[in-house]
């Protein structure tokens, strides 16, 4: 075997030639030690170790970053004392949830549109579908505020819902299509020799069979919704504060350790969301 | 399940499927005639028509135009926007903001190969997909402030390296060092780090998806005509998963361009980027065009990356049809990796 800076401990005694074979395999799993390995779990300790400090100092007693002691008191004022946060969660949650609603529906039909029929305008769609995607979020807030400025819509919560709405699309255009691949354009045709009409196949046939594409569509754009704050804070008005604008002022103006406690919460939440999907993030790595 | 797939591929688009299964043509026509893919299709396209192409035309329009004092604009004509861009403080920006967003880039490939090629080889896949997914949701605001609580004046580190401090002196008796804190926040060097901290998923999922779906027995073929491990690496495995790198580097490379949070919240004046003066420009000096001005920067670099992204997927597909064509036996791989790269 050649010298392999990839497996930093080598076995020197002889080995026989079908035993080397299978060790030069890149099936073979038991490496003693990789350097892609290593790699991993570096940069999976880096990933958490700034999650594991929020959550430890969620318990600290002191309200600057010394340890003084185990205390659950930013929890207590988390809950009991936090009014304007609970009010800009529930502004998060309505928008979160009209925003992607809206935006699941338009997605959906869009994508059955795109994928399986020709009609006119059809690469204008399928080009303006995918730019919000790749542009920088401050270019579409910025363009957002003078377009409503323009127009003069009052920024506030239908703003924001607008706003959310567009960026959420292009997500559920690119997960509900990535399903409808799988399928053959034949069930809507056998669903139409079976009698039934537009309609009805839509509703009975293609819905049904893309629901897995529609619904992680849906929570993508929900937690894309939830965890938005540049384009938000740029169309969004008095008294329409959602809950990472909130989180912003707490960071910037007056830093509490209740956001720490509120973090510690959200960031269970994300466990608990990606272990319930965890089927799904295959084609959610994919559709990315 | 494959074989369905690889079929589907060589199938020619669905409207021409449609004359070839229907031997009737009246039929097909009744079809054609009721093609419901616009009525499917176009709500959304209203819908981005108003929401993003109209915005968009609207700044790409201001920044052709003359500021007006009170914000807003005075509908003439005029280059002064990017006459006022072209300055050297603004080219100092724009040359940090590039900086910047290509050494983060750098790093951040650098890291999320290895651990793509890890995550697609191992055994517990889904695992390590929460494992990144969960950093990845989590709010980026938080995230942030968690790094301004580890690297703050009186962060983590600071209070470790004190810590030690303390203990020396205390080994050693009183040498009468004192530990002061450093300055590790507002600076150039905690942008890079925490946006590397930001996108490092964003790089490792498309890298782990194209490794996952690449074809290791070509791996193997390498290795057994006589190449090394690293050459196997380099001249396999990165040209095979080309479409998945590009695109790792494109959504690294674009957000990080177009940054606001994290220059503004751990960033200090050696780090004040292209987002924060768009953002600057259309809240609190209010000279609209040149907020529009810049915007076209970001706009143009963004739009190019997305090109070279969709060239790469293109010449792929292109080469990956040529390959099915000349070596049937093979189409199970191609046909998955063109699919992606659809």
């Amino acid at each position: 075997m050649k010298s392999n800076p990839f497996l930093v401990f080598k076995h020197n005694k002889r080995v026989s030639e079908p035993a080397k074979h299978a060790k030069r395999s890149w099936k073979k799993r038991n490496t003693p030690f990789s350097l892609s390995k290593t790699v991993l779990i570096l940069t999976l300790l880096f990933l958490f170790v700034p999650l594991f400090v929020i959550i430890a100092y969620s318990f600290n007693s002191s309200k600057d970053t010394s340890f003084t002691g185990f205390s659950m008191i930013w929890y207590k004022k988390l809950f009991f004392d936090s009014t304007p946060l609970w009010t800009s969660l529930f502004n998060s949650l309505f928008i979160a949830i009209t925003a992607s609603l809206v935006a699941t529906i338009l997605g959906t039909l869009a994508a059955i549109g795109v994928s399986w029929y020709k009609f006119a305008g059809k690469t204008y769609i399928q080009t303006i579908s995918f730019l919000p995607m790749v542009l920088p979020e401050v270019i579409m807030g910025v363009s957002m505020l003078i377009f409503f400025s323009g127009i003069k819509l009052p920024l506030g919560l239908f703003t924001i819902f607008a706003a959310h709405t567009t960026f959420c699309l292009p997500f559920v255009f690119l997960m509900v299509s990535a399903r409808i691949d799988e399928f053959d354009y034949s069930i809507i045709e056998a669903s139409h020799d079976l009698g039934a009409n537009e309609v009805q196949t839509l509703f009975r046939v293609i819905i049904p069979a893309i629901m897995p594409g529609i619904m992680s569509g849906f929570m993508m754009s929900i937690t894309m919704s939830l965890e938005d704050y540049v384009i938000t804070s740029l169309v969004s008005g008095p008294g329409s504060t959602t809950l990472p604008l909130y989180v912003y002022s707490m960071i910037r103006f007056g830093v509490s350790p209740v956001i720490n406690s509120l973090s510690c919460i959200m960031i269970l939440a994300t466990c608990l969301l990606a272990f319930f999907l965890r089927k799904g993030l295959k084609g959610f790595a994919a559709a990315k | 399940m494959k074989k369905d797939k690889s079929e589907k591929s060589e199938r020619p688009p669905a409207a021409q499927s449609k004359q070839l299964k229907y031997a009737s043509m009246a039929l097909s026509a009744k079809y054609k005639q009721k093609n419901p893919g616009g009525f499917y299709a176009w709500p959304m396209g209203l819908w981005f028509t108003i929401f993003f192409i109209v915005p968009l035309a609207i700044i790409v329009a201001y920044s052709f135009m003359k500021r007006d004092v009170y914000g807003g604009v005075i509908h003439q004509f005029s280059l002064s926007a990017y006459k006022q861009m072209f300055t050297p403080a603004y080219g100092m920006i724009f040359l940090r903001t590039l900086w910047i967003s290509l050494i983060s880039t750098i790093v951040t490939i650098a890291i999320s190969l290895p651990c793509g090629y890890a995550m697609a080889r191992s055994k517990h896949q889904t695992l390590f997909l929460i494992l990144i997914i969960v950093p990845f949701w989590t709010n980026s605001l938080i995230r942030i402030f968690a790094w301004m609580n580890i690297l703050g004046d009186n962060g983590l580190i600071n209070q470790a390296f004190a810590g030690i401090a303390n203990l020396w002196n205390k080994i050693i008796g009183n040498s009468g060092y004192v530990y002061s804190p450093k300055k590790f926040m507002y600076t150039q060097g905690t942008v890079i780090l925490v946006s590397i901290y930001m996108y490092l998923p964003y790089a490792i999922l498309p890298i782990f998806t194209a490794v996952d779906r690449f074809d290791f027995s070509l791996l193997e073929a390498a290795r057994d005509l006589g190449a090394t491990k690293p050459q196997s690496m380099f001249k396999i495995l990165i040209p095979g998963i080309k479409s998945g790198l590009v695109s790792a580097i494109i959504f690294t490379f674009i957000p990080i361009f177009g940054a606001y949070t994290v220059p503004l919240l751990v960033g200090g004046k050696d780090s004040y980027m292209l987002g924060n003066i768009i953002v600057d420009q259309v809240q609190k000096v209010r000279n609209w065009p040149l907020a529009a001005a810049f915007s076209m920067v970001l706009t143009v670099v963004s739009t190019a990356g997305v090109m070279w992204m969709l060239m790469s997927n293109k010449n792929e597909a292109t080469l990956k049809k040529v390959s099915t064509k000349e070596d049937t036996s093979a189409s199970n791989v191609s046909t998955d990796s063109s699919e992606g790269a659809k």
